[in-house]
């Protein structure tokens, strides 16, 4: 009962902060200088796919490099 | 209404809260082509090759892209002049995938397939990345699964498989209207042949000339990854900004590694935009690593591999990209012809250069540097 009850209370918290509607704190209108050229981390995701290979095949560590992908077949 | 039914009523409310929030909808990425010609060379070895890459939308919701990518080898680095013959080689690998938009979420996968003359690597991958609180943050999830099957060239009964695995957990914050934050973790576990079956390991041996000789390195059979990175990019001002990211990592094989890039990127208004940046990486040995043994099979495990020594690098990258004057070509709306050149330099603690000569273990340490150049012209339609 205790433990249903703390569940209870755990979803109504939940609920009530999906019930106030979380406000974006940058509206979309706000959103010109996130798309700036300057801003795109992955401009071109043939040059820094291959930039990755490069370091890859000669670094111990390898992974959460960015971008999307799985892969690179780099042994 | 009875307590149950209230809580039913939160769920939903819950659900659609989260669902309302993501009004920041997802988009697939632009229809483009890209041609890159790279060239790398360092250490006696140069790789050379194209890149093409394709992407294009099937449908509304559908996008879907191939890349063919070559590297030429011709490698005569200091393991291949230490203890076998200058060689040339060739891999390609082909990728296909797609990205499906379904409401809010991207759903994406894709097939990767690697062949050169004595290595084979097959990689599947999937992936889910979902907007929510109003666009601020993207979740991304994926997961990876390949198969390798590792060949010598001198011996054609030799195969072996490996086995690879990656789970991939990611978070896109929108932090100000002018500042992005990303965080990543990335576990990977590999299991089988791991090591290189050309590659061998030195140990000393009085009877030897040189005082030392060779034997093939030995390599544990499993290998665990953990590798968490943020980074941030700040607006500046119209076309320019600055960004740094850091990546911690370690392995079950006790390499500690960390890194860290800063960079800037300034466009001018109609034609051009230079990106510079600076990066810095260094790692502990493997457990097992060792320049020079004390006697032959001296432990379980033994590795000579200079990626698993102590070692430190940097590299300072360029970027040049022109805005082509694209008017009247048909079916492409832009297009831009770019440079990029990146200077590394590989600095080792423990891993010395036995082509200098000397007494065993008292050689000078190795290092070298790499010159790594792109070429290529990228076009959207």
């Amino acid at each position: 009962m205790h433990k249903r009850f703390i569940s209870l209370l755990i979803l109504i918290l939940l609920g009530q902060t999906g019930c106030s509607n979380v406000e974006p704190w940058v509206k979309p209108y706000e959103r010109a200088n996130l798309a700036d050229i300057a801003m795109q981390a992955d401009r071109d995701p043939v040059s820094s796919g291959y930039i990755n290979h490069v370091r890859e095949a000669r670094e111990g560590a390898r992974g959460a490099a960015g971008g999307a992908g799985g892969g690179c077949g780099c042994n | 209404m009875s307590t149950k039914g209230h809580s039913l009523c939160k769920t939903l409310l819950l659900v659609a809260a989260f669902a309302a929030s993501a009004v920041c909808a997802q988009v697939l990425p632009e229809d483009r082509a890209d041609a890159l010609y790279h060239s790398y060379n360092g250490d006696g070895i140069e790789i050379t090759g194209p890149s093409i890459l394709v992407r294009k939308k099937l449908t509304q919701d559908f996008s879907a892209y191939a890349n063919y990518y070559v590297d030429s080898i011709s490698s005569a680095s200091i393991d291949v002049l230490s203890y076998a013959s200058p060689y040339d080689e060739e891999r390609t690998e082909i990728s296909l995938g797609g990205d499906y938009l379904l409401d809010e979420t991207i759903l994406s996968a894709g097939y990767t397939d690697s062949d050169e003359n004595d290595f084979q690597a097959s990689t599947a991958w999937f992936g889910v990345s979902q907007d929510i609180f109003g666009g601020l943050t993207t979740v991304n999830l994926g997961y990876a699964r390949g198969w390798d099957t590792v060949e010598q060239v001198t011996d054609p009964t030799f195969s072996e498989d490996v086995d690879r695995r990656s789970y991939r957990v990611g978070v896109g914050q929108v932090l100000t209207k002018s500042m992005v934050l990303n965080l990543d973790f990335e576990a990977i576990t590999d299991e089988g042949f791991l090591n290189n079956p050309y590659r061998q390991v030195r140990y000393l041996d009085s009877s030897a000339p040189a005082g030392f000789l060779w034997q093939p390195e030995i390599y544990p059979n499993t290998r665990t990854t953990n590798a968490f990175s943020i980074g941030t990019r700040y607006f500046m001002q119209a076309g320019s900004a600055a960004y740094g990211n850091a990546r911690l990592f370690n392995d079950t094989w006790g390499i500690d590694a960390w890194d860290t890039q800063l960079g800037y990127v300034y466009s001018t208004p109609k034609d051009w935009l230079f990106d510079v940046s600076f990066r810095y990486y260094s790692q502990t040995a493997a457990d097992f690593y060792s320049d020079l043994f004390e006697f032959a099979n001296a432990q379980n495990f033994l590795a000579r591999d200079k990626e698993l020594s102590t070692f430190n690098n940097y590299s300072v990258s360029f970027l040049a990209t022109y805005a082509l004057p694209v008017e009247d070509w048909g079916l492409v709306k832009r297009g831009t012809a770019n440079f990029a050149y990146s200077y590394f330099y590989f600095d080792y603690d423990d891993f010395r250069n036995v082509l200098e000569g000397g007494a065993p273990g008292t050689e000078p340490l190795f290092n070298f540097s790499a010159d790594v150049i792109q070429l290529y012209v990228s076009f959207w339609f």
